[in-house]
This record gives structure tokens, C-alpha cells and sequence, in this order.
């Protein structure tokens, strides 16, 4: 059985911190016995090694992740990464993850800088506390340092091999009792720097290698123990009631209509409903079976039909201009020639395969809560608000659960299990049903996506502009930190604290004068919203993407240019250009001009389309070909091909995995995914209102070309090839066919629609 | 409350049953405590509560407990093991397919039905028999890629 990587050792641990673990240092060699060691792992706090890393009694090498997998891989990336530095064999490190108690906050899943930012501080720590075990070999071997080296697990001499001692003898069971130099951050601006130089590539033995996921084996066999799964004794299952109409609040609950129900029984806190039972089943059939009068709620949301308009007319209460350079007004006066084009990107859920489930056990002045969230240590703060509890006495425990791409609803499903187990005094796990999942999660921003261009009579871009208008990203914040960043704590009357963001494509493009910025409107709700905004996978790139790189199409097109021609005119970075050249190289890209002009009389029309950005220090261009049927409207994905420069790889065999995943779920949403709603309320409550990719839409092909930067620091790739995936295929139907896409998702109507207009 | 004894994975397992309409999905669950199949929809569009009776896919979330009989009952616990995989177990290690894996149930479930009423399916065949599983990760591709690998095995 594979159970979660916490369990086993967190108990001990918990041991170890309350000093309850004797060590026997009798068993140790006399030579550990150094300042370097502790019996105790000493306070978990950023300025310790011990927070990092530590050495069990057979040798295992524990990694103290503040980060979480969300299904990537990244457990095993990590286990790579601190066993190179640390010179122990991949099988040799185990990984713990999220857990509040055992773990530092390094931000939880978030930005796809897990390996760049939570990987590389565990790397520094891993080669830190190499440089200690050397230290301590030292003093245990009575050989000068200098001597000394490293290699599966052992340090020896270096010039008599015989001579060697065990990182377990040096230190197995205890703790590193070392400082490191913490920047006294949490969370992902937390930064450690270390004494010792990390190893080079060419001195590299696990980085580099395609282990497989060490995850895989439980989720195919059936073993894994997700959040799902966790069990206590008395714990109570629960529902939660949500009303039919926005906004709408219980004023009337008929506890009689679930009395015939075994063990079901009402909560019901202010504005927050729900029921229990001892039964999971028995929950379900209450939550169906309870009446309840709900107060008279008017939302007039516009509908999703009506949702560009609505933007496009709506006050803007912020506008930001993120990135400027020369003078936009002035580029456009000199310009002979001005282009401008629009585009619309719907709501989108979450729409997790699983709805959300968390279980909490609130004890007098303490809590434990076991969640899935990206976001653990975050979603322990915020219980502890809800609860009236200091931040120490929550406790997360991040489990496997269902993929959650961003800030999905496993935060708000934490939250309720918290305050359901505070008010019965017994362990509660909750699980959403399906409409909650959709119609109940916070939601991917909604936008209107503005360029305009300016061109001198050459046809050369000289002005630039992009501008997004849309909801906030933050209007739920994305953390999940505060009691208001939930809808428990919005049915419980925590002050609301929304934030205004969105963001800006990046601008590898250089052109005279540029201006990129962002306008947001007010939320069409402020409190408890099915249709509260917030990041969903990916947050900056669909929605601004979609805009911006069609729109350099349109440039391209207007001025007669191959579209990547067009591109590498303004490309300067050679890490841009070479993903766009690498990526063109491998499609077999022939340079011309688009749209075609040469299918006019065919039914089925191929085209082919590229899309490129830079997002960190990730270079990414993908180019989609496409079939188009003309009198249906349906568009066939013949291939995608992607070029992606990540700067150095862990894992290239999971790096690719996790471009091909997410390349058919960015596929998903430029195709199918749009949140339907009407006045009153979400109504894509299940996977038929909410149509999402099935097998018969899949691309035929897929190809990911890597290009290899072992020098180059690791950046992220959770998420930053998906976003170029509705731009890459607009531009692919528009060289079929002449017809410029302007709203996701694609559907067949929309593009039937589209066709019939040109 | 009524005592049925449900044949799983090779073994019979007593569960108490107040309501026979109970879906046989929260009697594997919540009373036999095994951690899969998933609850995914419970409206039979997703699969992710995906077990085998008598050799057939079946949606859990839809299927009464009292409806299930003295059928056999499997699970992907009990399907295969690390030692002894199924051949779709193995080709899914392979390809390394899954993400979260929430949908996991679905996708190896559908596909080792399949193959046993059809051992070298075309690639359409594949697609259809799985047409109707959701699985939000993306990993369709790489589904695909297995059961091929699969029955190529075979």
C-alpha cells in the first residue's frame, strides 16, 4: 500500500518536536556527536537547516517541501534535485509536502514555480547539508575536509577509499543543528543562500534523468490515499446547502422535511446551511430532501450571452498601465496606417474531476485540517480566522486529491469542514456534489481583449497597444488567506477585501512605442458569488493570449508577412527567437503569407497557425494545423507542435508529459469550456451544461521539441504552453479559411456562425 | 437495515444497508472503505466511480447496491497489483499517464473492458469506448498510447 508520504513520519516528527523521541546517541559514532547535530529538530523556522532537510537512521533523506504536487510530478522532480545535491541515489530521498507542522510555507502550488523556486532552495539546503556531513566526516574520519568527497550516500577519503563513514552514521535520526541565511520571507518570496556552490551540469547524475513518477504506482493500483479517503473515528459526513438564486440566504429551514433520514441533522450559522450525517449516503439524500425558504435575491447578471457587451459598457474602477515605453499617441499620429481588433474570452470553471473534499477536526484551541488546496498553509491561516483560533493551532495537511488548476473550491470546501467541526465538536468531512463544483467555484476571469497597432508606410509596427477590460483576478483572492477569501466566510459575515488585478502579455515584442495595461469593472456581486473571479490554470495567459497573440497575426496578415517572419522581425531575445524558429522547424513550417486563398471551393480547409511568449524565463511557441468543415463548422486538430525552453530540466521524459497534458487541456478550453449563466444564477451545473474536451476531439498528433539549456536556471512549466493554445489554433483557422476568430470557446456553432458571416 | 453480502475483488463483504437504492458507489466507499472507485459526478458522465460486474464497466454512482446481486465485483484495487499488473495497469506506468489521477478509475476500468471483448481494437474503437469518460488533467493522449501499448502486449 502507498500511502501519502506524510503519514508515516509525521507522527514521529511531531514526537521528535515535543521531545518526546529518545535518541540513543550511544549508537552513534562518537564524532557525530558535534555542534552540527541535534537530538530535536530544532524550531521550524526558515533560518534552519533542519527545516529543509534531515537524515533518518537508514540513511533516507528527508526533503521538507512547502510546496505540493498537484499531479505533475513535482514530488519526483524534487527527490532528483536533493539527491544530486546531496549525493544520495533518487530512491534515496523521500519527499514530504504541505504540511503545516513538518513543512515551512513556501507558497503551496502556485505559478508553476515549483521546481524554480521551491526546487532550487531545497537544492541549496541538499548541497548545505553536504557540505555539514563533510564537516562531520571530518572530525568522525580524523581526515582535513579537503580530503574528503561525497557519493551515494557516503563521504570518504578521497585518496583511500576504505576510509569512509555513512550519512547515517554521521547523522541518521537526529537533526542538522546549522544555520542557513533565510531572507526572512514566507511563502514564494521565501530565499535561502548557502555557503557551498551548487553542483555543475556536467557534474550532474540524477538531474537530467527520466525517473518515473513516483505517484503513479498508488493512483493505477488503487492505493493512494487521497483526501478523499481520510477517515477518523466519529467523523460526520456533510453537504452543503446552496441557494437556487444567487445571493440568495436561508430565512426558513423545515428540519421535519430529513427527519425520516437516519443520523441527518442541520447546521445551520448565520447565512451558512448545510446537513450531516453519520452516513455519507444519508447526507446526499438530506442535502436533496431539505426544505428551506430562501430570501428574495435579484442578481441581474447579464448572462453569458450578453457578458462582452456588459464589460465593454461597464464603469472601469481601475486602469492600470503595467508597461510603457515611448509615446504611444505619438507612434500613432506618425502611423500611416492604424489596425485594431478585439477579442472575447468567456468564464471558465475549474470544473475539478472530483468536487471539492476536505475533512477538519476541531478540538478545544486546536484544529487539524486535511485538504487538497494548492495552497495549505494559506488555507490553515484562514481557518484559523474562521475560527477564532491563533495561526499556530491550525494545522494542514496537504493530501493527493483531485487536480485543481489554480484557486479552485477545495479552499472554501476546508473552510466549511472547519466551521461544521467547530459547531458539532466532532471530525466532519465534506464533499461537494457535481453542481457545485461547476456552478460554485470561483471562476476564471472574463474579458475583452483591445490591440491597436500603428504602422508607418513601410509596414512597419511602430505603436502598440493592448489593453485587457475585465473582472479582477483577485477578486477572491488567490490565496485563500482570510476568512473573506471564502464563501464560508462571506455566509458568516467577514468584511469583504477583494483585490483589482489582472495583467499584461508580456512584451518580448519590441516596437517603438508600447503600452500594455488593464482595466477592471466591479464584480456583478460582491459577496457569497457563484461567479467570483479568481486564478484559474494559467491566469495571465489564456484570457490575454487569445488577444494578443492573434492580433500579431492580424499584423502579420495585413501586411502581407509570414507569421513567423513577422514575429522574429520583432523578437529580439535569441531564447524567444529560437522558440519560435525551433518550433516552425519542427512543424516543417513553409513561410508565406496567410490566410491560404487556395481551399475557397473545398468544404474541409487545413490551415496552420503559430502562437509564441515568454512567461518567466520560459520560451514557449506552439503551432496548431487544423482542419476545418466548412458547413459544420467543426474544427479537427491535425497537430500541435511545440518548441519550449524551460532553461535547465529536471525530468525530460515528465517535462514532456506535463506539455502534452496540459497542451489537450488548454485544448479543452479553447474549444469547449464557457460557464453558462442567466439572471439569477450559473446554470452549467454538470459535464453536459459544462462541455468539456471528450476522446472524439483530441489532437491527432502532438510534438514536443525541448530545447536544452543546462546552464540556463530552471523556470516553470505547470502551465505556460496551454495559454498559447487558443491563439496557436484562431491563427490556424484563419489561414484555412480567412476568418478570424474573435471568442472562446471555439465551438462549432460560433465558428459556423463566423464562416457564414465572411 | 438490511445485511448483503457483495462479492468484491474476490472476497464477500457483509454491508448494512438501510436504503436499497443506496448506489453500490457509497457501499464501497463509505461502508467497505476501499479508496476507490471516486465519486466524480454521480450522474454516470464521468466515470471516475468506474467498477467491473461480472466483467463489465459499470457506473457505481448509478448502480443500486441491491441491485448488484451475487455479481462479482471489481475494483481497480482488484484488478491488478504492482507484482502481478493488468495489462492496461502496465502500459498505464508505462506511458506514464495519469496526472491526478482522480479519473483513473474511468480511463483503466473502461479500457480493460474493452480489451477483454476486444482485444485489438482500431484506434476509433478505443476512442468510442472511452468517448464518454471525462478527464480534466488532459491526459487523453497518453490514454490512448496505453491501451494500444496494451493490446499490442496482448
Amino acid at each position: 500500500m502507498i500511502s501519502q508520504q506524510t503519514s508515516s513520519l509525521s507522527r514521529r516528527a511531531f514526537l521528535a518536536g515535543s521531545g518526546a523521541l529518545v535518541v540513543t546517541l550511544a549508537d552513534a559514532p562518537a564524532g557525530a556527536a558535534s555542534a552540527n547535530c541535534a537530538a530535536a529538530r530544532p524550531p521550524l523556522t526558515g533560518d534552519q537547516l533542519s527545516s529543509y532537510i534531515s537524515i533518518e537512521t537508514d540513511g533516507t533523506v528527508v526533503a521538507y517541501y512547502g510546496k505540493i504536487d498537484g499531479g505533475q510530478g513535482l514530488g519526483t522532480a524534487i527527490a532528483q534535485m536533493v539527491a544530486e545535491e546531496i549525493d544520495v541515489p533518487f530512491e534515496r530521498v523521500r519527499v514530504v509536502m504541505g504540511d503545516s507542522a513538518l513543512t515551512l510555507d513556501m507558497g503551496g502550488a502556485s505559478a508553476a514555480i515549483g521546481v524554480s523556486h521551491g526546487g532550487m532552495v531545497l537544492r541549496r539546503t541538499a548541497a548545505e547539508a553536504r557540505r555539514l556531513l563533510i564537516e562531520l566526516a571530518a572530525t568522525s574520519l580524523g581526515v582535513p575536509a579537503d580530503q574528503l568527497a561525497t557519493a551515494d550516500g557516503f563521504v570518504q577519503a578521497k585518496t583511500d577509499p576504505s576510509k569512509r563513514v555513512s550519512y547515517a552514521e554521521l547523522i541518521g535520526g537526529r537533526y542538522f543543528d546549522a544555520k542557513v541565511n533565510w531572507n526572512g520571507k514566507t511563502s514564494n518570496a521565501l530565499g535561502v543562500e548557502v555557503k557551498t556552490p551548487l553542483k555543475q551540469p556536467s557534474e550532474f547524475k540524477v538531474i537530467g534523468k527520466s525517473f518515473r513518477r513516483r505517484d503513479l504506482p498508488g493512483k493505477v493500483f488503487g492505493s493512494l490515499e487521497m483526501v478523499n479517503d481520510k477517515r477518523l473515528p466519529g467523523m460526520l459526513h456533510a453537504r452543503m446547502i446552496r441557494p437556487p438564486v444567487a445571493g440568495a440566504v436561508p430565512v426558513k429551514v423545515d428540519e421535519n422535511s430529513i427527519k425520516q433520514i437516519p443520523g441527518a441533522r442541520v447546521v445551520w450559522i448565520k447565512d451558512l446551511l448545510a446537513v450531516v450525517a453519520e452516513k455519507e449516503w444519508n447526507a446526499v439524500k438530506a442535502a436533496r430532501a431539505l426544505k428551506v425558504t430562501w430570501s428574495e435575491s435579484k442578481p441581474n447578471f447579464p448572462g453569458h450571452g450578453k457578458l462582452h457587451d456588459y464589460i465593454r459598457n461597464a464603469p472601469v474602477i481601475q486602469r492600470t498601465i503595467q508597461r510603457e515605453n515611448g509615446s504611444v499617441e505619438e507612434g500613432f499620429r506618425q502611423a500611416a496606417r492604424i489596425i485594431e481588433g478585439e477579442y472575447e474570452y468567456p468564464v471558465q470553471s475549474h470544473a475539478s474531476m472530483g468536487p471539492a473534499c476536505a475533512v477538519a477536526d476541531v478540538r478545544e484551541g486546536e484544529a487539524t485540517i486535511w485538504t487538497s488546496t494548492q495552497k495549505p498553509y494559506d488555507s490553515a491561516t484562514c481557518v484559523a480566522e474562521l475560527l477564532g483560533l491563533p495561526p499556530d493551532k491550525v494545522r494542514a495537511i496537504w493530501m493527493f486529491g483531485t487536480g485543481s488548476y489554480g484557486r479552485n473550491d477545495q479552499g472554501d470546501a476546508t473552510a466549511d469542514a472547519a466551521v461544521l467541526s467547530k459547531h458539532l465538536g466532532r471530525p466532519v468531512r465534506v464533499q461537494y456534489m457535481r453542481d457545485e463544483g461547476l456552478a460554485w467555484d470561483p471562476k476564471g476571469t472574463p474579458s475583452v481583449n483591445r490591440s491597436k497597432a500603428g504602422l508607418d508606410a513601410s509596414g512597419k509596427v511602430i505603436a502598440y497597444e493592448n489593453i485587457s477590460k475585465g473582472f479582477s483576478r483577485t477578486d477572491t483572492n488567490t490565496r485563500e488567506s482570510r476568512a473573506a477569501d471564502v464563501l464560508a466566510g462571506h455566509l458568516l459575515g467577514f468584511p469583504l477585501q477583494p483585490g483589482l488585478s489582472f495583467e499584461i502579455p508580456v512584451a518580448s515584442y519590441t516596437f517603438d512605442h508600447g503600452r500594455l495595461g488593464w482595466e477592471i469593472i466591479a464584480p456583478l456581486m460582491d459577496r457569497a458569488s457563484p461567479l467570483r473571479t479568481t486564478h484559474l490554470r494559467d491566469p495571465y495567459g489564456p484570457p490575454i493570449l487569445f488577444g494578443s497573440e492573434s492580433f500579431i497575426d492580424e499584423l502579420a496578415a495585413a501586411t502581407q508577412t509570414d507569421p513567423v517572419d513577422f514575429r522574429l522581425r520583432y523578437l529580439q531575445n535569441p531564447r524567444d527567437r529560437d522558440a519560435v524558429r525551433i518550433a516552425a522547424q519542427a512543424y516543417g513550417w513553409e513561410k508565406r503569407p496567410s490566410p491560404r486563398n487556395d481551399q475557397k471551393d473545398k468544404d474541409i480547409a487545413v490551415g496552420r497557425g503559430i502562437a509564441f511568449r515568454r512567461h518567466f524565463s520560459t520560451f514557449i511557441a506552439l503551432v496548431a494545423e487544423v482542419r476545418v468543415h466548412r458547413t459544420t463548422g467543426k474544427i479537427e486538430i491535425a497537430r500541435l507542435v511545440c518548441g519550449h525552453d524551460v532553461g535547465m530540466i529536471v525530468n525530460p521524459e515528465t517535462l514532456k508529459h506535463v506539455i502534452d497534458r496540459q497542451l489537450v487541456y488548454g485544448l479543452s478550453r479553447a474549444m469547449f469550456e464557457e460557464v453558462a449563466f442567466d439572471a439569477n444564477m450559473v446554470t452549467s451545473t454538470d459535464w453536459q451544461s459544462y462541455p468539456v474536451l471528450h476522446m472524439n476531439a483530441i489532437p491527432e498528433s502532438i510534438e514536443i521539441v525541448l530545447i536544452e539549456r543546462p546552464e540556463a536556471a530552471p523556470s516553470g512549466a505547470g502551465e505556460m504552453a496551454l495559454g498559447l493554445v487558443p491563439a496557436a489554433i484562431g491563427n490556424a483557422v484563419f489561414d484555412a479559411t480567412g476568418v478570424r476568430l474573435r471568442r472562446v470557446p471555439f465551438t462549432a456553432e460560433r465558428v459556423k456562425a463566423a464562416l457564414d458571416r465572411a | 437495515m438490511a445485511a448483503l453480502t457483495l462479492m468484491v475483488d474476490g472476497t464477500a463483504r457483509v454491508v448494512e444497508v438501510d436504503d436499497p437504492d443506496m448506489p453500490l458507489l457509497y457501499a464501497l466507499r463509505d461502508e467497505l472503505k476501499l479508496n476507490n472507485p471516486r465519486f466524480g459526478c454521480g450522474l454516470g458522465q464521468c466515470g471516475a466511480c468506474t467498477v467491473h460486474i461480472d466483467g463489465v464497466a459499470v457506473r457505481s454512482c448509478m448502480t443500486p447496491v441491491s441491485a448488484v446481486g451475487a455479481r462479482r465485483i471489481t475494483t481497480l484495487a482488484g484488478l491488478g497489483t504492482p507484482e502481478q499488473p493488468h495489462p492496461i495497469q502496465r502500459a498505464w506506468i508505462e506511458e506514464q499517464v495519469s496526472q491526478c489521477a482522480y479519473c483513473v478509475n474511468g480511463w483503466i476500468m473502461t479500457a480493460a473492458a474493452l480489451l477483454a471483448r476486444n482485444p485489438h481494437p482500431t484506434d476509433a474503437q478505443i476512442k468510442e469506448a472511452l468517448g464518454d469518460l471525462v478527464c480534466r488533467c488532459g491526459t487523453h493522449n497518453a490514454a490512448l498510447r496505453a491501451v494500444k501499448r496494451a493490446a499490442q502486449a496482448a
